[in-house]
């Protein structure tokens, strides 16, 4: 549990630095909290003004955090991490934090059909894995003749390596900051 | 070529993937950074290749690096490059590392414009739904202007999933570019309705979010919303129109009353919990906004009440907490309901979820009254004990204080209990808030004169007590309390018992080991105490007494002379020579006490906070004028410095005189004193309040407990504020039976009449609970003539505020997006700008004509404008059932003849050369003066926006080289004058001109408007117009009228005047053109008397006029064509001498047609039918001849559209 973020997605400018630190401010804040306690946590000076909240879920080592403002119901964000919960693990077909890790821009894309540009685009599952599936077909078909030596060199070199590290203790922040980039 | 492919193959084995970085980077866990640098590097190398596939994988591990905290700015052009490839699988990378990294200041996103567009018209949904994702997140205001016509027209794609995207994107675009939004907003509108449940619930999230910021513009939504709201079942959608109705409701009472009630119904019925909160919390906002003369909305409240109870209830903590919250905004209007719920509250209190407490906390805010703040308090005490973690306990201390002072202290009946409590406070550990409580102590020891002498005991023990001393500077913040202990002290020294062991406890050298600020403090109390002591002794005749204790001073002052702080040094050392004096003149025996005491004599006023700021500006007070005119730049620097110097010296000539004698101190003490009684802003506080309070009969006879001062005086280190809880309980009862007896004498009295009520009702309302002291809370000094504050606290940069727009009115055809490669729509209708004149129009049309134009154009605003008020008003009336909004004819023609009376008295009163100015004054009818500024404010946002537009447009005329030939109307010889009105019918009394135009809107509605001018002498009234039907063709009449009747003009025309009525028109088919042939009746009147006239006309509504000019994108247009989906058919003209330019012009004048592209003498033109027909103009022009091919939807309406033409075109 160092709060290595696995995917971080904000839609409001923030320069590098600052986007590390709150995250990093943001792990610190989650992490101390119990599983037993409520879900929201308000923002405060970390992204400003009190309008926004943090709105997270943990699932095992992982935490899912969304910021969002006032317009946005509380209850209707946690419905909605678990719908893109649930799309990751329709898409990878059961997701583990491996999976994540190693397919940073595959998870890009999926949020990118949930949230866009800080607004909820889709709620609707299937819409969602309907849509990632056509992209990804459509990738493929792209692909063709000359990607196929590529993947076959990822698995060769897959091969070549001795262990794939098997213990995923180490990180679990996955900050999305959705609503920001609406209300600057 | 395939050896390449084969070695571009190969490269790239080596190369690293995303998933090789990543496990790299895991694999270094001790040089990260090194290694990170170094993969750097080989992406550095990597980007220079050229094959884009290593440039796409390079790319994609940069993004990752970004989230790692890496800067990748300096890769922007490579994305780009990335972001142009054709494969989507590379562009879908390209674009995933913009949206990271790219903002406003990336200087080279400009380059990205054409690209993007390219995507956007991409065949392909995907490209174009990756180009929108991106787009979403770096959009800048040039973007945003050059996209938007594109993003539109995305609107209506085929595909759903590009329909929602684009909706979804315009918030963005609204955002950065807010002129969009007005011509933007009637295809949202539509897509409200979208059937795809996706693109609907994109279009409800943007109106919200537009709304939420400025709600007042989107309430002719309502309707629209109620709607949605009664028949959607996605919950998701049901949520945003539910907070945006909570959003409205403020603005519009009756809509609340309409909400009620389908929204109980939801909260009856639905089982998602967040539907419920939110229908809970919009319910709320309802009756917030009923609360005033609505009383009978108890059951609602009740309703909400009860079901947060259940969320609090919850087992899962976030039920609990978001009930809590939402029980907070009842609070704030109907305390009542929620007191009902204190045991609740109080048991969240004990919650080991911090948020769930700090919200509890908030609630309880509201919550206390005098009966149980007593309660309460005690219960957060022991919390602040428990408390852990010193932010939570911070937050319980202020909120103990929060409570207690709300309101001017408006709970507290006995406050030594709250002296009591704040000495409690001050022993927590290391709060941060010391300060509050010190403020809170000088406050009320100033504030209520009964406390002071209990305040003055409770301070001293505190001044004694020297282990909070002794640990103060480890404890930073609460030694803030010996500051107002040690002034409080000093100021009411006269209530002190033991003055002397004060001031000792004053002048220990443990002192000085407090701030600065408060050893200040210290010192110029230990004086004040001193004159009291002096004042005592020298009463008692002790001269001894009086030198021992000056001899004290003498001794100790010294050490605060030492002190490291200025304003501790400079005041001990003034005092010491004071005393040093009065040492003297006590050794030859004079009496000083009484000069002594000279200095603190008069008394402090609390004054309020913003006393200073509410003084009013005397009359002929110019603060802003200069007293001197100020010196000329050179001299100002010479001057400045001499200035300073001169200041300086002024200081230094007034040497302080610590030894002054006191007889000029207190002489001038005198003097301020005097000068305060003479002015009127050092009013002393009216004694009123409290004097009244105590001439109330009955008032007297309530008993002031005694209190035994000598037992928190002994034990000062034990918690004393529960002795108060206890006698004050008793100090009640005994009040109780006090009043029981009383009332009983009164019964005895009054018993003859009255029958005798059961005994006495042990009821104990906050009402009958008078304050244990004669409290006398002095209000807070105010000037009289305070004017009233008037805050505005919006922040003007707010980027919403540019969005606030009123979106009912019509579109004016300068406001359209600007659509790049062409721009002759402008030329065609006379947009509705006066302030920014086209050249040749004013020139060369008759004033007149010009006058029409414009009165037509604010006419029909205004139509427009009471029509949707109509429409809401009208729905809101209904009764709450009827979901539906009423049919649009009626109100439609009801506004129309309303506005028309509206112009006629406006042209009652118009002068026949007025000004523009006026012209504009009057367009705004009174009513609505918030629309007004609105409307002027946006004015100017147009004219601005124009005023960009223009060098824009210029520069990319020039770039442009590919571009075709610009056909602006600036440049060649001038169009004739023309007018869109021809002539219907005419006689000896009246001439008749009409023009017709359709919206596109409403898709069987157009509007016929009808100048009538009176050609004769007489007076001419009772006009009526009506028309014989056709089944195609109806004339909208006012409800409950026949087909038969005919609708009166709304005014009367005076001898040579002309004025302008409408006539709103429904029409089924649009693509053949039609007849209707009407009667004008109207009774002249002139001095012989009256006679009953009539005129007949033929109506003519040609096809065009249901054309609605429509510009459009080259690049729609191209594809447009591509489509197949069109009929075509074509004309051909001969002998035409015109130039193209000008019958261009004239073919968007008077067919409503926009120029697309134009070559040479070849141009592409576009208009669209009020239907949604697209019809498209090839127009070319030979020797002497014109050459027109059209295609259009639909094939009838192309070849009327077509011979419509070929008649306009035969004339030129």
């Amino acid at each position: 549990n160092h709060g290595k973020p696995r995917l971080v997605r904000f839609y409001q400018r923030f320069p590098e630095e600052i986007q590390q630190q709150i995250v990093r401010e943001t792990f610190h804040l989650v992490l101390k909290r119990d599983d037993n306690i409520c879900n929201f946590l308000e923002g405060g000076s970390l992204i400003g003004g009190s309008d926004y909240k943090l709105i997270y879920r943990h699932y095992a080592t992982l935490y899912f955090v969304f910021c969002v403002d006032s317009s946005e119901s509380e209850l209707g964000i946690l419905d909605l991490i678990q719908v893109f919960v649930e799309t990751l693990d329709k898409c990878f077909e059961n997701v583990c934090e491996l999976d994540l890790i190693f397919h940073m821009d595959k998870v890009h894309y999926i949020l990118q059909e949930v949230v866009m540009g800080g607004m909820v685009l889709e709620t609707n599952m299937n819409e969602i894995v309907a849509q990632i599936e056509a992209q990804n077909r459509l990738e493929k078909s792209e692909g063709g003749l000359s990607a196929a030596p590529a993947r076959a060199v990822s698995a060769v070199k897959n091969i070549n390596l001795p262990e794939i590290p098997r213990n995923i203790n180490i990180g679990d922040l996955n900050i999305k900051v959705p609503n920001l980039s609406q209300f600057v | 070529m395939a050896l390449k492919m084969v070695k571009g193959s190969i490269d790239r084995m080596f190369d690293k993937n995303l998933q090789d970085l990543v496990r790299g980077i895991r694999n270094h866990k001790e040089d990260e950074a090194k290694y990170i640098s170094q993969c750097i590097d080989e992406i550095k190398q990597e980007l220079k290749q050229d094959s884009i596939a290593v440039k796409a994988n390079a790319v994609c591990k940069l993004t990752y690096l970004q989230m790692l905290g890496y800067d990748i700015s300096w890769a922007a052009f490579n994305i780009i490059e990335v972001m142009s490839a054709s494969k989507f699988t590379f562009k879908r990378i390209g674009y995933l590392a913009a949206s990271q990294c790219f903002h406003e200041g990336t200087d080279v996103i400009m380059l990205t414009t054409n690209q993007i567009r390219k995507d956007l018209s991409s065949p392909s949904q995907y490209d174009t739904g990756v180009a929108l994702t991106g787009l979403s997140c770096f959009v800048t205001p040039d973007l945003a202007r050059d996209l938007a016509n594109d993003i539109m027209t995305l609107m209506s794609h085929t595909k759903p999933y590009i329909r929602k995207k684009a909706v979804l994107i315009m918030y963005k675009v609204f955002l950065k570019y807010p002129e969009s939004l007005r011509p933007a907003f009637p295809r949202l509108k539509e897509k409200l309705e979208d059937p795809d449940p996706g693109v609907q619930s994109a279009a409800v999230n943007v109106i919200c979010e537009l709304a939420r910021r400025n709600p007042k513009n989107y309430l002719s939504l309502a309707p629209l919303f109620f709607k949605l709201m009664t028949s959607s079942t996605n919950n998701w959608v049901l949520i945003k129109i539910i907070k945006l109705f909570g959003a409205l409701t403020p603005l519009e009472p009756r809509l609340g009353k309409k909400l009620i009630e389908p929204l109980t119904n939801l909260i009856h019925s639905t089982s998602a919990m967040s539907l419920l909160y939110e229908c809970v919390n919009t319910v709320i906002a309802v009756l917030i906004s009923l609360s005033s003369g609505m009383p009978n909305h108890s059951a609602s409240i009740q309703l909400c009440v009860q079901k947060l109870r259940i969320l609090i209830e919850d087992s899962d903590q976030n039920l609990k907490y978001l009930g809590l919250l939402a029980m907070s905004k009842i609070l704030r209007t109907h305390p009542k309901s929620v007191q009902a719920h204190k045991d609740l509250v109080l048991q969240c209190l004990d919650d080991k979820d911090e948020s769930i407490r700090l919200r509890a906390l908030d609630l309880l805010y509201g919550m206390v009254s005098k009966k149980n703040l007593v309660e309460i308090v005690k219960k957060l005490m022991s919390h602040v004990d428990k408390a852990e973690g010193t932010t939570y306990r911070d937050e319980l201390l202020t909120k103990i204080i929060d409570i207690c002072s709300q309101c001017n202290y408006q709970h507290i009946t006995n406050f030594q209990w709250y002296i009591s409590v704040l000495v409690e406070l001050t022993r927590l550990e290391g709060t941060r808030h010391g300060h509050l409580i010190a403020a809170q102590m000088l406050d009320v020891a100033i504030r209520v004169k009964a406390i002071r002498k209990f305040a003055v005991s409770q301070m001293s023990a505190l001044l004694d007590r020297a282990h909070l001393v002794a640990s103060s500077t480890q404890r930073n913040g609460i030694c803030e309390v010996l500051y107002a202990a040690a002034w409080i002290c000093g100021e009411f020294s006269e209530h002190l018992q033991e003055p002397q062991q004060t001031l000792e406890a004053m002048l220990r050298p443990k002192v000085t080991t407090l701030p600065g600020h408060i050893q200040a403090v210290y010192v110029q109390n230990v004086v004040k105490l001193y004159a009291a002591i002096l004042q005592q002794r020298e009463q008692a005749a002790e001269p001894e007494a009086a030198q021992d204790v000056t001899q004290l001073m003498v001794e100790r002052l010294p050490q605060f002379v030492q002190s490291a702080d200025l304003e501790v040094q400079e005041r001990a050392s003034c005092i010491l020579q004071l005393v040093k004096h009065i040492q003297k003149l006590q050794a030859k025996d004079v009496p000083v006490a009484e000069e002594v005491s000279a200095l603190f004599a008069g008394e402090l006023n609390p004054v309020a906070p913003k006393a200073q700021k509410k003084v009013p500006v005397p009359e002929g007070l110019d603060l802003d004028a200069w007293i001197n005119e100020p010196p000329s730049d050179s001299e100002s620097e010479d001057e400045k410095p001499k200035a300073i110097f001169h200041e300086e010296e002024q200081r230094h000539g007034k040497p302080r005189q610590p030894e002054a004698d006191e007889e000029e101190l207190a002489r001038r003490r005198e003097a301020r004193k005097q000068e305060q009684a003479n002015n009127p802003f050092y009013i002393k506080s009216s004694p009123s309040p409290q004097k009244r309070y105590q001439d109330l009969p009955g008032v007297e006879h309530i008993p002031v407990v005694q209190i035994d001062l000598s037992v928190p005086l002994k034990v000062p280190g034990m918690p004393v504020s529960d002795q108060y809880v206890k006698l004050e309980e008793e100090r009640r009862h005994r009040q109780r039976l006090e009043k029981d007896r009383k009332k009983k004498k009164k019964k005895d009295k009054e018993r003859k009449g009255k029958p005798r009520r059961r005994g006495s009702l042990h009821t104990e309302s906050d009402e009958d609970i008078a304050p244990a002291q004669q409290v006398d809370i002095v209000t807070e000094e105010m000037p009289e003539n305070a004017l009233p504050s008037d805050e505005d606290d919006k922040d003007p940069n707010d980027p919403y505020r540019a969005l606030d727009i009123d979106l009912d009115r019509p579109l004016a055809d300068s406001e359209k997006l600007p659509v790049q490669k062409h721009r002759n729509a402008d030329t065609s209708k006379s947009p509705e700008k006066e302030d920014v004149p086209v050249k040749e129009r004013k020139i060369k049309k008759p004033k007149k004509k010009e006058k029409k134009h414009k009165e037509k154009e604010r006419e029909k605003k205004k139509g427009k404008e009471e029509k949707v008020g109509e429409d809401l008003d009208f729905w809101l009336s209904t009764t709450p059932l009827s979901a539906v909004p009423p049919a649009p004819e009626e109100p439609g023609a009801n506004a129309v003849i309303a506005a028309a009376q509206e112009e006629g008295e406006e042209a009652r009163r118009e002068e026949p050369g007025d000004e523009e100015e006026e012209d504009e004054d009057e367009r705004d009818p009174e009513k609505k003066p918030s629309k007004h500024k609105k409307k002027k404010h946006k004015k100017e946002k147009e004219e601005r926006s124009k005023d960009k537009k223009k060098p824009k447009k210029k520069k990319s005329a020039s770039d442009g080289a590919a571009e075709p030939v610009e056909n602006g109307a600036l440049d060649e010889d001038p169009l004739p004058p023309m007018s869109s009105y021809c002539l219907l019918a005419e006689n000896s009394y009246i001439k008749m001109t009409y023009d017709i135009q359709g919206s596109l809107q409403k898709d069987s509605q157009v509007t016929v408007s009808v100048v009538l001018e009176n050609q004769s002498n007489s007076f001419l009234k009772n006009m009526e117009l009506s028309v014989l039907d056709s089944l195609n063709t109806k004339l909208a009449r006012p409800e409950g009228s026949s087909v038969h009747d005919g609708v009166p003009v709304p005014f009367q025309l005076p001898p040579g005047v002309s004025n302008e009525a409408q006539f709103v028109f429904t029409i089924r088919s649009i693509v053949t053109a039609q007849k209707l042939k009407g009667t004008l009746s109207f009774i002249a009147k002139d001095d012989e008397g009256s006679t009953h006239e009539k005129l007949d006309f033929q109506l003519h509504f040609s096809c065009t006029s249901y054309l609605v000019t429509t510009p459009c994108y080259s690049d729609a247009f191209a594809k447009l064509l591509e489509s197949g989906d069109l009929s075509m058919s074509s004309i051909k003209v001969d002998g035409i001498s015109m130039s193209f330019q000008n019958l261009l012009a004239k073919i968007c004048f008077h067919h409503h047609f926009s120029v697309v592209e134009r070559v040479d003498s070849c141009a592409s033109m576009y208009s669209r039918s009020i239907q949604g027909h697209h019809v498209c103009l090839l127009v070319k022009k030979g020797d002497k001849s014109v050459s027109v091919d059209g295609k259009c939807s639909d094939a009838a309406l192309l070849g009327s559209l077509l011979e419509e033409l070929k008649a306009t075109l035969a004339q030129c």
